[in-house]
């Protein structure tokens, strides 16, 4: 474009329009949060000018959200921790001493080294938003405790596990929809997501192709919003309807069954002998393949091998008198039964049954009568060449808003059986796999932490999580009772495959199973955002043993890098850098930034040098493994194995031969990518492009790579996978029939007997719905509505209120309701309300709106900020105005037992469960938010925060005061 | 809109000061206008002393004061800038004929005519203010073609209780001084009741369904979320909002004071009964009066409802 | 000069798509980000971390619903500032700071001259003038001055932040007066329309109507003629693996 400023009229403007934009750019990846977008800072004077997207980089392309944008904010916030603190008086009440770092490692030292001495279990090590679970992990099991996790547990264990067991692969981050080619596109509770930008530009690229989208969510607002069709369904429901909707596609016949055939368990028979140990398990031959009734002749056949043609249907006799059927028929009787038909299902999930009907026929219409076919050459499974591959373009997506409910395991698993009835997995229009996955169905990794798996002064026998896929690879002990703080993997959670967070202060507190010593946590705000039943979890932290006067968890450990409600609540604080300021490495071991195109991993890089006296918090970890002595940290003779600090892990340490943090630029030359030996230069080799690095896959290995040989080949080589066997997808789960087996008194590992019953209910290896666990409790009826969260998408939980941009959108939240429901509870817009749970309540300002589901309520998550956290005035908005539903949450289910308020499958905690009733605060009661706590104190060393910003202005060709004072 | 004290300050000082001015100037011109030098002093230190105290309030609320002098620039296009223009054109006439009237205490030809054309410019400015609020299109309250005529009209009545008052006190009760106010309150309050009787009436002017072109099938708009938590420059400038019956109740309070009150004062100070407390009657009747005004403008900001509130919830503007 | 240009060469101006926009106030943060530092440097924040944080942004982003029922929608709706063809707040200004470039019809403020006396947000029916009481100055959308002739950037960037930055693809910049450009294009294929054309500003912005919803098979048959032999057809049949 020609200069704009000269023209003769306003050449007097004096417009400079090609000012200098920065001095330096560097690039990195964000971390404003999860999603790892590629960034480009520009830098001027060591300012930070301007961030934006990087376009070359897979994950955002150039684009940047609302909260990357603020990036700048984090980096100036006056919230931001200064050196480390040490508690000097109550817990709590926030005295704090400021101390020198080697005075703060030399104290974590001993409390640590003391407990590995003794008792390796009493340190729980449990770290938040964390993205370097790949070496914090790995740190937990060198330091030898199995109570190690990070936040999947509280998060979406529900959509890893349900996948992984299903898949090998799932939603969350590990798939993503065919944008491209999708022709309808079904989403299933989601406000944000983790891929937040991705999601944004396909649903963009999906609306101008003019495919349809379909959003299923008590809510509408934004993805909903723009959403063709918005199914807003009563919470924890949803089950149901995609049962109603697999039953009338069954009924119908409208199913891929040469599909369902060749890539899933469906022709596997399931042995159907109620009175034998092996009942319902898969009919195996000698040699332990699974057996599928081969057509031709009638009988029981290998099912893995590719010459045999198979039946869905029929039953079999596999031995005398035991006879077996096909998978798919049990999957087809349990989609028919009563329970699943679309009448039923719409008395309850709110959508009417022609709704149902609709739905499921446009499935179908979409997947079948418009059928993809790219003519790209495959190879498959057996080594049979394919001209091309076939693609049912329906896509499907789905997160917390399944997740987040007890029964989110079966319901997630419902919407995979969904696809694959449809033949809509990793193909063209379908969801497809993110690479390394799809990986065995599930991964064979297995939890340690059993009874001779961890002793003192010695690593644990294997990894903390894991798969389990019988009661043996529970971690509990002999009476069937946990073993790990959060008891995941215990019957109560037996595939708590992310470990349950969230219950750790819990009974760390009541001393169940057993008393800790020292809770070490990394990025998460557990006395506060994260954490159920907010007020009493602050009480835990605080309550002391009236016998010895000690607090029921002595120590806490925590590193934060921001002034956080937790801050208060530790004993030693251990201040990290921001994100600009250190190295990171978003790796394949962790969760991977890929797309369905082919791996991709990043690093972050210091762009900044930390202003104050912090440290990065991994390389703290390096340092504190190398004064414990962990064995994996130093070097025989004790000397620092990675003495550079955590880029040098991330370069040099091998998890297996060849195989490292980073797959890029391996190999002593940088050119070896996956396996191969460190590379001194890689971190360099990252800078030099983008700070990621990504390998688009030929095309060939792009589709049904759970059955391509090619692909399953190479993946072998990148270390995914342990075999290039195909992986066959499971319609039927036989993990879940061997616990539910146990259950039935069967086998060497039984449950405790006041855990039996949930166990058979539950570990059904069909697809099934049932009402959220605490909606049985008997005084449902009295609390009507359902209460509900969404991610707001200008914010990350509780980090963005300290960014004085972000906080600026929303600063506080209301609690929104239908019009007619406010109606009838004489409840209007701006009133304030209480909402009552059966163990807590809330104050907060009502806002009426149309589109929501008549019985629900919800409010924006994690806005609500406790007086004087970080750094905001005491007066301000978030804590006068916010209102935090986690204070309605119980952290256990109603009844006597411990049970905890999650899935009773993965442990996932059932945030969206929530029943609560609503009534209006009287006149004298409005104005300010419950509940309230007292003022926390700014800990020492932070600035009162400023009360005017002028950021930018010193870019300003003209210096302020000119400009000020020109008359 | 928000009702700034200084420019309801600024509207009703230099309203009544440049209304003095234009009486004053055109009864000069006329040749009805008492030579006395002691009520020249005071009409004169009183009209271009409220005049230049609402200019100078009027600048104390920008954000460059200093810079206050551009504001002349652009008499072509804008209303404020003429006024300005004319605001500051006005007062060397008016200072000319002040000396005149009150040092050399002779009103000759010379005087006669810078009064004459004072209080021209007077009217001119006063105009000009009018049509800065009549010329805003985004405000349909004031985009109204009394607007400019109330002004005027109440700058003239302010200045006529004034006037009335200082003859009352100097004892230059002319009659078309003294009688002055009622005909000019009269007409004001009749212009007010057409103005406000149409403000009423009226349906028109944007919606939330045109301010955002949805809703063009006759669907209703609302507003769900603001884009900012807390308030902004534009609705603390712009949003305020008077309840409807708080707004009637304040206009019969206007009403009252600024024409009722001060016709019944100037009235009564009119009979003879009342001679001995006649300037008394004429300052309550001044003083009602502005107050009166003031509470006028006061309303005139505050029932005015700027298009841009449509963005942030209201329905109609 | 307050006066409008009679005419301008180009109309600059940027297309927002009401059916996409998500609400993710991508595009306002990202304007901040950029114009903090740029030609209007700063956007002052009041109280930044208080109770009544307020700055200054260029853009912003509201949400409405429309309709009840089956037939209600939520639309999110971004709003800055439109470069008015015949905008009242140059015309109003009494100093000449606000002005409309006649090379390509972008408004600005000259800050230099601005007096700060606010008149010219009260002319703009769209609120898009905002205030910097700290500098004593109005500042507003400059469409980016700074990087859309910015010979610094690469030819790619040089588009307005909130443009590069959406990552719904729901803003679109160039000259709405050639008839024949992108956005042109897009606007009479969509029908897009005018904010308030009853006030006669003429913005040069232009918003795109949330499309019809897409329907992929309103009325195909409920009975698919398999169904009878749905699940009990399967009896016989035999499928390869
Ligand atoms: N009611 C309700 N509750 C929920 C949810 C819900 O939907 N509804 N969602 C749940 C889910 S899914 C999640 S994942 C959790 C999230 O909750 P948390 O895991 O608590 O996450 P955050 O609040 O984002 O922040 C954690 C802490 O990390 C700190 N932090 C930020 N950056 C850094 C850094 O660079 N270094 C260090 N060391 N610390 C840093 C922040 O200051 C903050 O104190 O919330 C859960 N809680
Ligand atoms: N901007 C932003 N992005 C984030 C985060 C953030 O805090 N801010 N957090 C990140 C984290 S940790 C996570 S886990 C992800 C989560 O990303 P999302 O899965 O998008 O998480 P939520 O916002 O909790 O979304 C839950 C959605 O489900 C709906 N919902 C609730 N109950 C039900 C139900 O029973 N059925 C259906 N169908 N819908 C239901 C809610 O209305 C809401 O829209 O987002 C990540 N991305
Ligand atoms: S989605 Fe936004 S905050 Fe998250 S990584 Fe990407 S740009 Fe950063
Ligand atoms: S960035 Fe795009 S999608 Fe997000 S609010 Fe702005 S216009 Fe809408
Ligand atoms: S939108 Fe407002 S500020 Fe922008 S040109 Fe139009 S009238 Fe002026
Ligand atoms: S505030 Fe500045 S730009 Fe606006 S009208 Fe006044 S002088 Fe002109
Ligand atoms: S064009 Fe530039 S200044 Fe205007 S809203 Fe977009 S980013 Fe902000
Ligand atoms: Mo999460």
């Amino acid at each position: 474009m020609a200069e704009g400023g000269k023209d003769r009229s306003f050449a007097d403007r004096n417009i400079d329009t090609s000012p200098a934009v920065s001095d330096r750019v560097e690039t990195t990846t964000c971390y404003m949060c999860a999603c790892r977008c590629g960034v480009r800072v520009h830098l001027r004077d060591g300012k930070i000018r301007y961030i934006e997207g990087n376009p070359d980089h897979p994950v955002n392309q150039g684009v940047l959200c609302a909260k990357g944008s603020a990036g700048i904010m984090q980096q100036n916030s006056p919230a931001k921790l200064k050196k480390p603190l040490r508690r000097v008086g109550p817990r709590g009440e926030g005295p704090f001493e400021e101390i020198e770092w080697d005075e703060a490692l030399g104290l974590a030292t001993k409390w640590l080294s003391d407990i590995r001495r003794s008792d390796p279990r009493k340190l729980a090590f449990f770290t938040g938003r964390d993205q370097s679970q790949a070496f914090t992990g790995w740190w937990a099991s060198q330091f030898g405790t199995p109570n190690y996790a990070a936040h999947g547990g509280f998060c979406s264990v529900n959509m890893a596990t349900a996948g992984l067991y299903t898949i090998g692969g799932s939603f969350w981050e590990f798939g993503e929809p065919d944008w491209e080619r999708a022709r309808y596109f079904l989403m299933f509770g989601v406000a944000e997501d983790h891929d937040s930008n991705p999601i944004k530009k396909g649903i963009a690229t999906l609306k101008e192709r003019g495919a349809k989208f379909v959003s299923v969510n008590p809510v509408r607002t934004g993805y909903s919003a723009v959403a063709d069709e918005w199914v807003p369904i009563r919470p924890g429901s949803d089950g149901l309807l995609v049962m109603a909707i697999a039953r009338e596609l069954i009924a119908a016949g409208r199913v891929d069954y040469d599909w369902l055939a060749r890539y899933t368990n469906a022709p596997w028979l399931v042995i159907d002998a109620p009175k034998r140990p092996d009942h319902g398990s898969i009919a195996r031959d000698a040699d332990g393949h699974p057996l599928a009734i081969d057509g031709r002749t009638g009988k029981p056949a290998n099912a893995l091998r590719s010459d045999i043609r198979v039946k869905l249907t029929g039953a079999v006799e596999i031995e005398p008198g035991v006879m077996a059927r096909p998978a798919y028929e049990l999957l087809a009787r349990r989609c028919m039964e009563a329970a699943y038909s679309p009448e039923i299902a719409a008395a309850r999930t709110g959508v009417s049954a022609d709704h149902i009907r609709r739905m499921a026929r446009e499935l179908a219409d979409a997947a079948f009568e418009h059928e993809i076919r790219i003519e790209q050459p495959w190879t498959d499974w057996a080594g049979r060449r394919h001209t091309h591959v076939t693609g049912r373009p329906v896509a499907m997506h789905a997160m917390r808003g399944i997740s987040a409910h007890s029964n989110g395991f079966h319901t997630c698993r419902a919407i995979h059986i969904l696809q694959m009835l449809l033949g809509a997995i990793d193909c063209p229009g379908a969801f497809r796999y993110k690479p390394p996955f799809p990986r065995p169905c599930p991964p064979g990794l297995k939890p340690a932490g059993k009874p001779g798996e961890v002793a003192p002064m010695a690593p644990l026998a294997g990894s903390p999580l894991g798969f389990p896929t019988w009661p043996g690879d529970l971690i509990v002990d002999d009476e069937g009772q946990p073993l790990r703080i959060d008891k995941a993997f215990s019957w109560e959670a037996p595939l708590a495959a992310h470990g349950m967070m969230h219950m750790v202060i819990a009974n760390a507190h009541a001393g169940d199973p057993y008393p800790i010593d020292t809770l070490f946590m990394f990025m998460a705000n557990m006395s506060w955002n994260s954490s159920m039943n907010t007020s009493h979890t602050i009480e835990m932290l605080t309550d002391r043993d009236p016998a010895s006067g000690e607090y029921r968890i002595p120590h806490i450990i925590y590193s934060d890098a921001y002034a956080s409600e937790m801050i208060a609540y530790a004993d030693l604080i251990l201040p990290d850098t921001t994100y600009l300021e250190r190295h990171d490495c978003i790796s394949l071991f962790d969760r991977p930034i890929s797309s369905a195109e082919g791996p991709a991993d990043a690093i972050r890089h210091p762009i900044l040098a930390p202003d104050r006296d912090v440290r990065p918090f991994q390389d703290v970890l390096i340092d504190l493994g190398v004064r414990l002595g962990l064995p994996g940290l130093v070097t025989p003779d004790g000397k620092p194995r990675y003495p550079g600090g955590y880029a040098d892990y991330m370069v040099n340490h091998e998890r297996r031969p060849g195989l490292g943090l980073l797959a890029g630029w391996r190999g002593a030359d940088g050119e070896s990518h996956g396996r191969g030996a460190p590379n001194p230069g890689q971190i360099e080799r990252y800078k030099q492009n983008g700070s990621f690095w990504s390998h688009e896959l030929t095309p060939s290995m792009q589709w049904n790579r759970h059955a391509n040989a090619e692909y399953l080949e190479w993946a072998k080589g990148m270390g995914f996978v342990d075999t290039a066997e195909q992986i066959v997808l499971q319609i039927y789960c036989e993990p879940l029939q061997r616990f539910r087996q146990a259950a039935r008194g069967f086998g060497p590992h039984l449950p405790p007997a006041e855990i039996c019953a949930r166990i058979e209910t539950y570990f059904d290896p069909l697809p099934m719905w049932y009402p959220p666990l605490s909606h049985a409790a008997p005084d449902t009826e009295d609390y009507p509505l359902h209460a509900i969260t969404q991610r707001p998408m200008a914010m990350y939980h509780s980090w963005g209120s300290q960014n004085a941009w972000l906080r600026q959108i929303l600063g506080a939240n209301a609690i929104y309701l239908h019009r007619d429901a406010a109606a009838g509870l004489g409840i209007a817009d701006g009133d304030w309300i209480w909402v009552e749970s059966r163990t807590g309540r809330i104050k907060g300002q009502a806002r009426l709106m149309d589109g929501v589901e008549r019985h629900t309520i919800w409010t924006w998550n994690a806005i609500a900020k406790r007086k004087g956290a970080w750094n905001l005035a005491a007066d301000a908005p978030e804590a006068t105005r916010g209102v935090l539903f986690n204070h309605l949450i119980p952290e256990f289910l109603p009844g006597r037992a411990r049970l905890s308020n999650s899935d009773p499958v993965t442990g996932q905690a059932a945030w969206f469960d929530q029943r609560v009733r609503v009534r209006k605060a009287s006149p004298e009661e409005a104005g300010i938010a419950a509940p309230q706590f007292p003022v926390l104190p700014r800990p020492p060393g932070l600035d009162p925060a400023p009360d005017i910003l002028r950021y930018g202005e010193d870019f300003h060709p003209r210096p302020a005061p000119l400009r000020r004072t020109l008359p | 809109m928000h009702p700034a004290y200084s420019v309801i300050f600024f509207t009703v000082s230099s309203g009544a000061g440049f209304g003095m001015l234009m009486i004053a100037g055109t009864l000069a011109a006329i040749g009805r206008l008492s030579t006395d030098a002691l009520f020249g002093w005071l009409v004169m230190a009183a009209a271009l002393g409220a005049a230049a105290a609402g200019l100078i309030s009027s600048t104390l609320h920008l954000g460059h004061p200093e810079r206050a002098w551009r504001a002349l620039g652009q008499w072509r296009t804008s209303w404020l800038s003429r006024e300005g223009v004319a605001a500051v054109a006005t007062f060397p006439p008016a200072l000319l004929f002040a000396w005149g009237w009150a040092v050399a205490g002779k009103l000759s030809f010379p005087y006669v005519c810078a009064g004459g054309i004072a209080a021209v410019l007077a009217l001119v400015t006063v105009a000009c203010t009018g049509m800065i609020y009549q010329s805003l299109v985004t405000i349909r309250a004031w985009h109204n073609r009394l607007v400019t005529p109330v002004y005027l009209v109440l700058a003239l009545a302010s200045g006529a209780l004034w006037l009335a008052f200082l003859a009352r006190v100097t004892g230059n009760g002319d009659p078309a001084l003294t009688h002055l106010p009622i005909g000019l309150l009269a007409a004001g309050w009749l212009l007010k009741r057409r103005y406000w009787r149409g403000r009423d009436n009226d349906t028109g002017g944007p919606t939330v369904a045109s301010a955002t072109g949805l809703g063009r099938d006759g669907d209703s708009v609302r507003l769900l979320e603001s884009p900012h938590t807390q308030e902004n420059f534009v609705m603390r400038e712009m949003g305020y909002r008077i309840a409807r019956k708080h707004a009637l109740k304040l206009r019969r309070v206007a009403v009252a004071l600024a024409f009722a009150l001060p016709m019944a004062l100037t009235g009564a100070a009119m009979l003879p009964a009342a001679a001995p407390i006649a300037a008394v009657l004429a300052l309550l009747a001044a003083v009602g009066g502005t107050i009166g005004i003031a509470a006028e403008r006061w309303l005139f900001f505050a029932e005015a409802r700027h298009a841009v509130t449509l963005y942030y919830g209201a329905e109609r503007a | 000069m307050t006066a409008l240009p009679r005419s301008t060469a180009k109309a600059l101006g940027l297309v927002i798509d009401l059916d996409t926009c998500v609400g993710c106030h991508a595009c306002a943060v990202n304007c901040k980000e950029w114009n903090t530092g740029g030609h209007s440097a700063p956007l002052t924040d009041e109280d930044p971390y208080g109770a009544d944080a307020a700055g200054v942004w260029f853009n912003r982003i509201h949400a409405f619903e429309t309709g009840t029922g089956e037939g209600g929608r939520t639309v999110h709706f971004p709003r800055s500032c439109l470069h008015c063809e015949t905008p009242a707040c140059v015309t109003v200004c009494p100093t000449g700071a606000s002005y409309k470039r006649e090379a390509d019809g972008i408004v600005l403020v000259d800050e230099d001259l601005c007096i700060g006396c606010k008149l010219c947000s009260w002319a703009c029916p769209y609120g898009a003038r905002e205030y910097d009481a700290d500098a004593g100055v109005m500042k507003k959308c400059t469409l980016c001055i700074d990087r859309i002739y910015n010979e610094n950037l690469p030819e790619r960037d040089r588009v307005p932040a909130c443009v590069a930055t959406c990552p719904a693809g729901a803003r679109h910049f160039g000259d709405l007066a050639d008839p024949g450009s992108e956005v042109s294009l897009l606007v009479a294929a969509r029908g897009g329309f005018d904010l308030m054309p009853e006030l006669g500003m003429r913005p040069t912005n232009k918003y795109l109507p949330p499309r019809p919803r897409a329907n992929t098979c309103a009325e195909a048959a409920v009975e698919a003629p398999e169904r009878a032999s749905g699940f009990l057809g399967l009896i016989d049949r035999v499928f390869s693996r």
